[in-house]
């Protein structure tokens, strides 16, 4: 969930920070717009038109269209899973796994990435002009769904004349997605990898989730969810926000070998509020870097996606009901480390599968770097995945890679 | 549970001869998944596994075999009545912490349920603990005392008598050579009990069910 933390070092503090969103960057990716008459109607009642979708694409479909793998990203992700982010120039999300020769191999497959609807990356988001006003949407943005993320996403599939796709795959809230792909489109996912995630959102997530948008909207410069026409942004809100939130992703184990009580270039205490320990000066780090990249309403809007998520609740209270008679073969992925979707959650999701007689395989990784470990070099999970999609690539009847 | 599994099992042939072709087999204690897809191929099975260890489920999963890491002591009460038409337990049993229930366990959640143990009663294990009084140190048996993970170990005996409390009955019994060979006598009980390295049986749920 956080692009930066790979090296866990700490960073130096930045100042200022440019413009967020950058509409001159996006432009130059792949924009899929829907126009008024095909509005996305939303669970809660809403409606968005137009609709635009920001993604990319990665590796090449094949002559039956029997290759398109569907790559869903975490709460603050975005389009850019492999190569490099124009807006961060940074590696993308998912470098440890994607690329030629890496388990979603770009020499074998097709994939496709898009940002969330509600996000600020080329999708129609808060940010967006909101076609009845003439303004920024703010929070008369519809409040969307996972399950209306998914939609917008069926959308693009369509819109890419693909029918089936054989892998939807993802972590965090990208798992989310992915199991709502399963439940809502079971013919169109052959297979499907929902990677340290859950099927519903816990109070310890809803909780965490909470502090994060209040202290968003305690910003004054938040000014109601209209910063963006009043030219400001509440950047120090939404950097606690990304503070609070990062703790989450790792480990006490990550956090005290790499921390511990360590001093920021200093050899004693200074008796002041600066941050004398690394673990403060890299956690300011995190939010700081982050404010440059996202949209502080955004945030709001994706964390409440996935606070609204139970998948069994839409259901009938089941969540076997979900996926009954599916023939989507499953490959279901916890972290022991992850305390944030513990593996309790994905065992939930198996149970519910293996209720239902789905094909379904469940592994624990071992990995001390908590909820994040989904996004690092973790060769257990990388072989797992690799076993996983070169099966079902046999069963689907996919060629090898090109030479 | 693989516990046991390093070793190569003698049995797994025997045990693919006592499952119908096309039917659902749950497979607990997989290990690498080589009875899986012993079935898979030969008996066009759709089988399921459970297996503790990572590496033997990544291999499993990169075999195409749907596994999920578990055990039998805590996961076979997720499994659903009557999923699966066979549920299999291949030289784990013995260490299992609880083998009444998880035996009881695999004849609900299949009406058949095929298991496969090292036979504590083999006159080579007796003879070490009357004669050297040694814990017995086997072929079969290759742990000592204090490191071994089998720790409810039985005789054909013992098993045969825990059958008899479930509310199941033995469809076919074998016991196995020091090769994994079925023993072909026509003899009672206590000569396989006695000449039996290994046992495998297969039970079937009573009319009544448990």
């Amino acid at each position: 969930m956080s692009n930066s933390s790979q090296s866990l070092s700490p960073g130096p503090v930045v100042d200022a920070a440019p413009p967020v969103c950058r509409p001159d960057v996006l432009a130059a990716g792949k924009i899929a717009t829907f126009p008024l008459d095909r509005p996305l109607l939303t669970d809660g009642g809403g409606s968005i038109a137009p609709l635009t979708i920001g993604y990319e694409t990665f590796g090449a479909l094949n002559a039956d269209r029997s290759n398109a793998i569907l790559l869903c990203h975490a709460l603050t992700g975005d389009q850019y899973a492999a190569g490099v982010n124009p807006v961060t120039g940074k590696p993308g999300w998912w470098e440890a796994m994607v690329g030629p020769g890496k388990p979603f191999d770009t020499d074998r497959y097709f994939l496709i990435c898009s940002n969330v609807i509600g996000g600020c990356m080329g999708s129609t988001g808060p940010a967006s002009v909101n076609p009845s006003t003439g303004r920024p949407y703010g929070l008369d943005f519809p409040v969307v769904t996972i399950r209306d993320m998914v939609r917008a996403q069926a959308m693009l599939v369509d819109h890419l004349g693909i029918d089936t796709l054989f892998c939807v795959a993802g972590g965090s809230m990208g798992g989310m997605q992915v199991l709502q792909w399963a439940a809502s489109y079971p013919d169109r996912v052959f297979a499907a990898m929902p990677i340290a995630t859950a099927a519903k959102h816990s109070a310890q997530n809803i909780a965490f989730h909470e502090v994060g948008r209040q202290a968003v909207m305690a910003d004054p410069d938040w000014r109601g969810g209209r910063y963006l026409e009043q030219g400001v942004r509440p950047e120090k809100g939404l950097a606690v926000a990304r503070m609070s939130a990062h703790i989450t992703y790792l480990s006490e184990a990550a956090l005290q070998r790499k921390f511990g009580r360590k001093l920021q270039d200093r050899s004693a205490p200074t008796f002041s509020f600066d941050a004398d320990f690394q673990v403060e000066n890299y956690l300011r780090y995190q939010g700081l870097a982050f404010v440059e990249r996202f949209d502080a309403n955004s945030y709001l809007f994706v964390t409440r996606a996935c606070d609204y998520f139970d998948l069994g609740a839409d259901y009938g209270g089941s969540l076997a009901r979900a996926f009954k008679d599916t023939k989507t073969r499953f490959c279901v992925v916890a972290f022991d480390s992850d305390w944030l979707y513990p593996t309790s959650d994905s065992r939930a999701i198996v149970h519910a599968l293996n209720a239902g007689g789905a094909s379904v395989s469940f592994v624990e990784i071992d990995s001390d770097k908590g909820h994040d470990a989904f996004l690092l070099h973790e060769p257990m999970f990388i072989a797992t995945t690799r076993g996983f999609l070169e099966s079902a690539a046999a069963a689907r009847g996919l060629k090898e890679a090109r030479a | 549970m693989s516990l046991v599994s390093a070793k190569p099992r003698r049995d797994l042939a025997l045990i693919a001869d006592l499952v119908e072709p096309g039917s659902r087999v749950l497979d607990v204690g997989c290990g690498d998944g080589a009875l899986l897809q012993l079935l898979a191929e030969q008996k066009n099975v759709d089988g399921r596994g459970v297996e503790l260890s990572q590496r033997g489920v990544n291999e499993c999963v990169a075999k195409g075999l749907s596994v999920i890491q578990g055990d039998a002591d805590a996961d076979l009460v997720d499994y659903p009545d009557d999923g699966f038409d066979y549920v299999i337990l291949s030289q784990t049993l013995q260490a299992t912490r609880q083998p009444q229930a998880v035996l009881r366990n695999m004849l609900r959640i299949g009406r058949r349920a095929i298991v496969s143990f090292p036979n504590f009663g083999h006159w080579r294990v007796r003879a070490q603990l009357a004669f050297l009084g040694r814990m017995p140190v086997t072929g079969n048996l290759s742990y000592s005392w204090h490191d071994t993970p089998n720790i409810h170990l039985c005789t054909i005996r013992d098993f045969v008598e825990l059958v008899g409390a479930l509310d199941a009955y033995i469809v076919r019994g074998a016991a196995l050579d020091r090769n994994g060979a079925p023993i072909r006598v026509n003899a009672p009980w206590w000569v396989w009990n006695l000449m039996g390295e290994q046992a495998v049986f297969l039970l079937e749920r009573s009319a009544a069910g448990p």
